[in-house]
């Protein structure tokens, strides 16, 4: 298995390599032009669903700011977009590309925090910011000065999730199913377990998979053993989704509660086992303030579909980095990074102002999710602020 | 003692799916002395061609066993014409050379495959229409879903389907003569390329049975499905004793419950690299299987 991932990584290398030959760069030097905004996200693989929901996010967002007349002077964003197909390895060729090779002058992805953490180390290194719509794990902006996230983090997100659970679900005994090859779910894992036993209840040996599994009867088989009142899915949606499925087949009715990173749109593939389940989220679209419903109708309008919150996200991490290049005045990596760092622009998740560690604070939103129509509908429960 | 007799049940759903594949791998073997590599791939194939098969009759929508059948025969029947042209244009060129030769031209038809499944379908996971309506039987604690009681009927039933060709048809007849000895058999009259290509064909035919079925009860698919799967088919093949019908069907139970019983205890992770421990222990301690003798009868 070695061997064949050597020889196709070879022969991806060689096609990225001719492709990248055919593309035309623009220098640095350039003060007038079109200014290159990189996005590297897993358009393709596992996570399609994150990828293209964040890409199209930042492509609305970059379309608002060029018809208002785009920034420093009337120069146009012009946003590069490279698939990753979900693998760690290849964001961080991709995102080495776009700074070497692109030349661009910030880079804007990942949701995943696996391939956040895989690419982020590239930017620091050529000291072009990197702004990241969704990889809430805590590490992520840790890697350096030049890594910025417009997203809570996750020992926030368990804290909220372990709150609900405890609080409103009056649950006591919960198991948790984590995926442990990704640094996303282990680190919500962690959180989850913390306030829950904090709260005074209790939380089973966390029982482990990996992305890519199919078959959970075995290990749900065990967690209903253990008769636990609910329980906790920190991974991403498409091994969710089959984790509910074969929950219910497995008779086990108890609320199942997951993160930001359910949000997908393989998740309807859940179906009518969704009943009674819910997730912590960025934002909701039942929410009435204008800056959100004015987002929700251009992405309809453009998109021909329900944003999402990954969507919104990446509309949000867009909007920052253009107010963040004018504020800057030019679009060197060290003075557009110290205006990030200022940043303060009121988004379509909330209020984005950066902290000292590079993240925001902001408040989640609990929602319960339903099937209806062929689709997940995301009902809004509680917004649950940071103390 | 629910929690024992769900995660039996459980055990014996997954390993009737390796069971299915493996009776492919155990087919091609008797007859040719080829591992084919490939076989995982064409159950990917079977997977992708039910799929869009099925969407296709919308069946997503209306379910039906009657579609559910036509799907399943219809893959069958891409899958036999798939794995015709495998063998004619990748495997017979190079059937006169050494053994070696053909194991790795069936690496090689296996990276294409799934390299070229990522071109043609895309990486991204697909997820399968739900043909036939979900129902879950519950007996005294213990869950099963129609879907996975019929990956076993089915796996079950393939295997007395196969041993009754190979040991009781004309065409088993030729077969197994052409695994004694394929020049005598020649000589004798029969037209060996014609079985040999038969083989393919059922084998793969049992292949996209598998992907289709599979698909049904784990319903996530994409290009690279058919690779764990299908090594750890090719380990229950060689566990039960490769070229032995009953061998792969013992093989693939035995697999399915290990790799159950692991995934209940704390080192859930460890289940792949299981199957492989036992290939490791197998070829070290008893390279024949556990059903094959030194004199093997071959299909």
């Amino acid at each position: 298995m070695r061997i064949r991932g050597v020889i196709f990584v070879f022969f991806a290398s060689m096609a990225a390599m001719t492709v990248a030959c055919e593309r035309r760069s623009s220098g640095p030097q350039d003060t007038t032009g079109e200014i290159l905004v990189g996005m590297y996200g897993s358009l393709t693989g596992d996570g399609a669903s994150f990828g293209q929901s964040s890409v199209e996010g930042a492509q609305l967002a970059v379309e608002e700011v060029n018809n208002a007349g785009g920034v420093l002077g009337g120069r146009k964003i012009r946003l590069l977009v490279e698939d990753d197909q979900s693998r760690p390895e290849e964001a961080s060729s991709a995102v080495t590309k776009l700074i070497t090779q692109n030349k661009v002058v910030a880079v804007l992805g990942e949701v995943a925090s696996r391939r956040t953490l895989a690419a982020a180390p590239v930017a620091q290194k050529y000291k072009i910011p990197l702004i990241t719509p969704a990889s809430t794990n805590e590490r992520v902006t840790q890697v350096g000065d030049y890594i910025f996230r417009v997203c809570f983090i996750d020992p926030f997100q368990g804290e909220v999730l372990a709150k609900f659970a405890y609080n409103d679900l009056k649950a006591r005994r919960v198991a948790v199913l984590k995926d442990i090859q990704q640094d996303y779910s282990v680190g919500l894992t962690d959180s989850i377990q913390k306030t829950f036993t904090g709260l005074g209840g209790k939380v089973f040996d966390p029982v482990s998979y990996s992305s890519g599994d199919a078959d959970f009867r075995a290990i749900l088989t065990q967690v209903r053993a253990q008769k636990p009142y609910a329980i906790f899915a920190t991974g991403y949606y498409p091994e969710a989704a089959i984790i509910v499925r074969q929950a219910r087949e497995l008779g086990m009715s108890m609320p199942i509660l997951g993160g930001d990173g359910w949000v997908g749109d393989a998740l309807k593939n859940g179906r009518e086992a969704l009943k009674n389940t819910f997730i912590s989220n960025h934002y909701s679209g039942q929410n009435p303030d204008p800056i959100v419903q004015n987002f929700r109708t251009a992405y309809r309008a453009k998109f021909n579909r329900e944003p999402d919150s990954i969507a919104a996200l990446g509309y949000d991490a867009a909007k920052v980095l253009a107010d963040s290049i004018t504020r800057a005045g030019t679009t060197e990596g060290p003075k557009v990074r110290d205006a990030i760092a200022a940043a303060n622009v009121a988004g379509v998740t909330g209020q984005l102002r950066m902290n000292p560690s590079r993240d925001v604070v902001k408040p989640a939103v609990i929602e319960e999710l339903q099937f209806a129509d062929g689709d997940v509908k995301y009902v809004y429960r509680a917004t649950i602020n940071p103390n | 003692m629910d929690t024992f007799l769900q995660q039996f049940i459980n055990g014996l759903s997954l390993g009737a799916i390796y069971a299915l594949i493996a009776l492919g791998y155990t087919m091609v073997y008797g007859v040719l002395r080829l591992i084919n590599f490939a076989h995982g791939d064409v159950y990917m194939l079977g997977a992708f061609a039910g799929y869009y098969l099925a969407n296709s009759l919308n069946l997503d929508a209306n379910p039906s066993i009657l579609g559910a059948v036509l799907v399943t025969m219809g893959a069958m029947a891409i899958c036999a014409g798939i794995g015709i042209v495998i063998e004619r244009f990748a495997y017979r060129p190079v059937r006169h050379h050494s053994r070696l030769t053909s194991l790795i031209t069936a690496i090689g038809v296996s990276l294409l495959l799934e390299y070229g499944g990522q071109v043609v379908f895309g990486a991204t996971p697909r997820f399968f229409p739900q043909m036939i309506s979900s129902r879950t039987y519950s007996l005294g604690g213990v869950q099963i879903t129609n879907q996975s009681l019929m990956i076993i009927v089915v796996s079950i039933v393939m295997m007395f389907g196969l041993e009754f060709i190979v040991h009781r048809t004309r065409i088993g007849k030729a077969m197994r003569a052409v695994s004694y000895n394929l020049p005598v058999a020649r000589l004798m009259g029969i037209n060996t390329d014609m079985v040999i290509a038969f083989t393919f064909a059922l084998g793969s035919a049992l292949a996209a049975v598998a992907g289709v079925l599979v698909a049904l009860s784990i319903p996530r698919i994409d290009p690279l499905m058919g690779l764990m799967t299908g090594l750890k088919a090719f380990v229950a093949a060689v566990l039960g004793g490769i070229g032995s019908i009953p061998g792969a069907m013992l093989g693939g139970m035995l697999i399915g419950l290990m790799e159950t019983w692991i995934s209940a205890t704390s080192y859930s992770t460890y289940r792949d690299a299981m199957a492989f421990a036992v290939l490791i222990l197998i070829l070290l301690f008893r390279p024949a299987g556990i059903l094959g003798t030194s004199v093997t009868e071959k299909v």
